[in-house]
């Protein structure tokens, strides 16, 4: 950027300029300032704080501050139970909360060895997947709504409140249902829920279209996301990228492909991978995901049979309230479990599933007693986070609230 | 029997003017979104075609504190973001009022832990409490309709003779 | 496995005085060394051609609450070219409360390694920018020490007046 000096400037301009201030004409052309887009903020995506070096509107230099909304999950799961903590896994990614419930329950069934029957899996599976539709779904609606375009965000809304819909009746909250067990999941879906799904998926093709419709040809929105907060993909992998924002820098990494779990290696889906590194490349791939998870739930339809949704292993998986209210063993194994705990034998595990962010992991140790010695929770957002000052420096303010949309950090998980 | 005197009584003229006012007030009530984590998701909810939180008066969320006068504090509020929200309530203009939303707000919730204010009553005045981890959008709604009951029974004298906070002022030579 | 063993066998000989263990549970590879050799068998990770250890998943610490070597740090790396994870892990003593920082092999262990100190208090040395990240700079404890107590200590953190 051109730098004015005094030369420049008429002398009649500038003495009416530093007619009544006490600032020297060295100051008034080569100072810079420090903007804080403080934590409560419309554009930054919960509360995040940024402390932005500003010379004119250029960014020369940012500070992210996190740790608003730490609340201490990694120390409470000291103290409770394996079970006790499935609300709490809830509330990481607030935006699709079925995903994590099945990182956690997955992690710990690795740690204490539980073979989970067919039929949890594929229950699993949809509902992993719409999870993460609902989390693009909002992530491109309020990525739009902040450079401009707020219809988008109302119809994308509308399109989840569908999906609320059908969690409300398979798992009995419309938000924040802590749906799976160890050993399954908590009930059996519904005939309706299921042809809910069916439904939804038909119709999210032509209504995602709708809202592209808006935003892929319109000049403003590809003019003010191309070409801004590019990364390599040297530079992606050294930060430690993963998910959308990685496949978008040109990196074809799937944590679905590469260490599949649940059922995923029997299903036949893309992987969707543009190369520019680009805002405009994170969001079509976060369009394109959207796609490919209705195509991974339609199979899984077909593939369902009916059968068992809770492993049999007494001493470690909950029963079914009904037969806890009328048998006398269940009863025992139910107090049993709520107040002790499984007791998983003594060793370490670390297991990672593809969150809608990225890759979202859950380090556990355990020491052979009902709660863990240690939890440590690997949430892709705070690594992401880390790397703003990398994608911000030598833009200007109205590209950083481009690029956090991009990115799409969601606070909750950030800061455990 | 001067103005003064006139206006601080409870003669029908007077009763009338407040009932006209409180009326215009409670139905022109803008929220400012303090939305920090996940009830902030069901906030944003509400505001959307399903559950409009546009037909009772709540037209915009601004999210700038001088223009509002219903704060909602929406998400878990840590002892780092305590001061901020507590700036935030400073700066808005009188009269206002609060919403607490959620279980985390209330009393802590769910969050027993070392970082995590156990209700944002021991620093803010709050007028009304939801129940709810989180709480459903129509909660949201009931919260709002609460808020308007009680906005509709103040009177023009309730809002005189506050004690306006202490200003440090700088003299400037 | 072949790779577990390729591994094994290229660590030992590159590195024969780093007191190397090796395990495995669950299917996971364990690499234990001692913690003066973290810079160089990271970089000899990532830099070799067959193994290409590129991308570093998690930085963590682990608190074992006993009088001798009480911490012990743990780095879990991924290679995209094997598909395969291990997890390296180093001895650190309360005493000696210090390890080398591997930000100047992978970026991403910047605010990783900010966060184990923040909640450890484990220094990491060379580390381009130490400091608090989750609890506030005046805090004086460190959070998730077996020792510090969950509902925190009163007083500790402060709150603004009603």
């Amino acid at each position: 950027m051109d730098r004015l000096t005094k030369d420049d400037v008429n002398p009649k301009i500038l003495q009416k300029l530093l007619e009544d201030s006490d600032i020297t004409i060295e100051d008034a052309l080569e100072n810079e300032m420090i903007l804080n887009m403080g934590p409560q903020h419309p554009a930054t995506h919960g509360v995040l704080r940024l402390l932005l070096r500003l010379d004119g509107e250029t960014v020369v230099g940012c500070v992210p501050d996190v740790g608003y909304l730490h609340r201490g999950y990694e120390k409470m799961a000291e103290n409770m139970s394996y079970y006790e903590f499935i609300p709490h896994t809830d509330r990481l990614d607030y935006i699709s909360p079925l995903a994590n419930n099945v990182a956690w329950v997955l992690a710990v069934e690795k740690l204490a060895g539980i073979e989970v029957p067919v039929r949890a899996q594929y229950i699993r599976m949809i509902v992993a997947e719409l999870a993460r539709v609902a989390s693009h779904l909002v992530a491109i609606g309020s990525f739009a709504m902040d450079v401009g375009a707020l219809t988008v965000f109302l119809w994308t809304l509308r399109e989840r409140e569908k999906i609320l819909d059908i969690w409300d009746i398979l798992c009995g909250a419309r938000f924040t249902n802590s749906y799976t067990r160890i050993g399954g999941v908590a009930n059996d879906a519904q005939p309706e829920a299921l042809a809910l799904v069916k439904k939804f998926i038909e119709e999210i093709d032509s209504n995602l279209s709708e809202c592209e419709k808006l935003l892929n040809t319109n000049r403003i929105f590809i003019e003010r996301l191309d070409g801004i907060g590019v990364i390599s993909k040297e530079d992606a992998l050294s930060y430690g990228y993963t998910g959308p924002n990685l496949r978008a820098s040109g990196v074809e990494f799937d944590l679905r492909r590469a260490t599949p779990y649940l059922q995923y290696d029997k299903i036949d889906f893309k992987i969707p991978t543009f190369s520019e590194g680009d805002s405009l490349a994170r969001y079509f791939v976060r369009a394109d995901e959207v796609r490919e998870s209705a195509k991974i739930v339609r199979q899984v339809l077909q593939l369902m049979t009916p059968g068992e949704i809770k492993a049999n292993l007494p001493k470690s998986v909950l029963p079914q309230k009904v037969e806890v209210y009328s048998k006398m063993e269940e009863l025992i194994h139910d107090f049993m479990i709520v107040n002790f705990g499984i007791n998983p034998p003594v060793g370490e595990v670390y297991h990672a599933i593809e969150g809608s962010k990225g890759e979202l992991g859950f380090y556990l140790v355990s020491k052979g007693e009902g709660h863990p010695w240690k939890c440590k929770i690997r949430s892709p957002s705070f690594i992401h986070i880390q790397s703003l000052p990398h994608l911000v420096k030598g833009r200007m303010i109205s590209d950083v609230v481009a690029i956090i949309g991009s990115i799409d950090p969601i606070m909750g998980e950030a800061d455990k | 029997m001067g103005l003064e005197a006139k206006l601080n009584s409870d003669g029908f003229l007077v009763t009338q003017l407040d009932a006209v006012v409180a009326w215009a007030r409670k139905n022109s009530v803008y929220p400012m979104p303090m939305g920090i984590s996940c009830c902030a998701i069901e906030m944003m909810a509400s505001a959307d075609p399903k559950y409009d939180i546009a037909r009772f008066g709540s037209e915009v969320m601004r999210f700038t504190p001088r223009q509002c006068d219903l704060m909602i504090v929406a998400g878990t509020v840590t002892y780092k973001m305590s001061h901020v929200v507590r700036k935030i309530y400073d700066q808005m203009p009188d009269p206002k009022w609060v919403i607490a939303m959620g279980a985390c707000t209330s009393t802590g919730g769910m969050y027993r832990s070392y970082s995590v204010v156990q209700g944002i009553d021991q620093f803010l005045p709050v007028d009304v409490y939801l129940a709810g981890c989180p709480p459903r959008p129509d909660n949201l709604l009931n919260a709002l309709i609460q808020i308007q009951n009680k906005i509709g029974r103040t009177r023009a004298r309730d809002f005189q003779n506050l004690k306006l906070p202490e200003l440090n002022v700088i003299q400037n030579n | 496995m072949e790779l577990k063993q390729l591994i094994s066998q290229k660590l030992q000989t590159s590195f024969p005085e780093a007191e190397l263990e090796f395990s495995e549970f669950r299917n996971e590879f364990n690499v234990k060394f001692n913690k003066k050799f973290v810079n160089p068998i990271c970089k000899f990770l990532k830099e070799d051609s067959e193994l290409e250890f590129l991308l570093c998943e998690d930085v963590t610490a682990v608190d074992w609450a006993k009088r001798k070597n009480r911490f012990t740090v743990v780095y879990h790396i991924f290679s995209l070219k094997l598909n395969l994870r291990i997890a390296l892990k180093a001895d650190v003593d309360e005493t000696d409360c210090v390890i080398d920082t591997v930000s100047s092999v992978w970026k991403t262990s910047n605010w990783q390694e900010r966060e184990t100190y923040d909640m450890y208090g484990i220094k990491f040395k060379n580390h381009p920018d130490l400091r608090r990240i989750y609890m506030p700079e005046e805090f004086e404890y460190y959070p998730l020490r077996k020792d510090f107590p969950l509902l925190g200590i009163p007083g500790s953190l402060p709150l603004p007046k009603k």
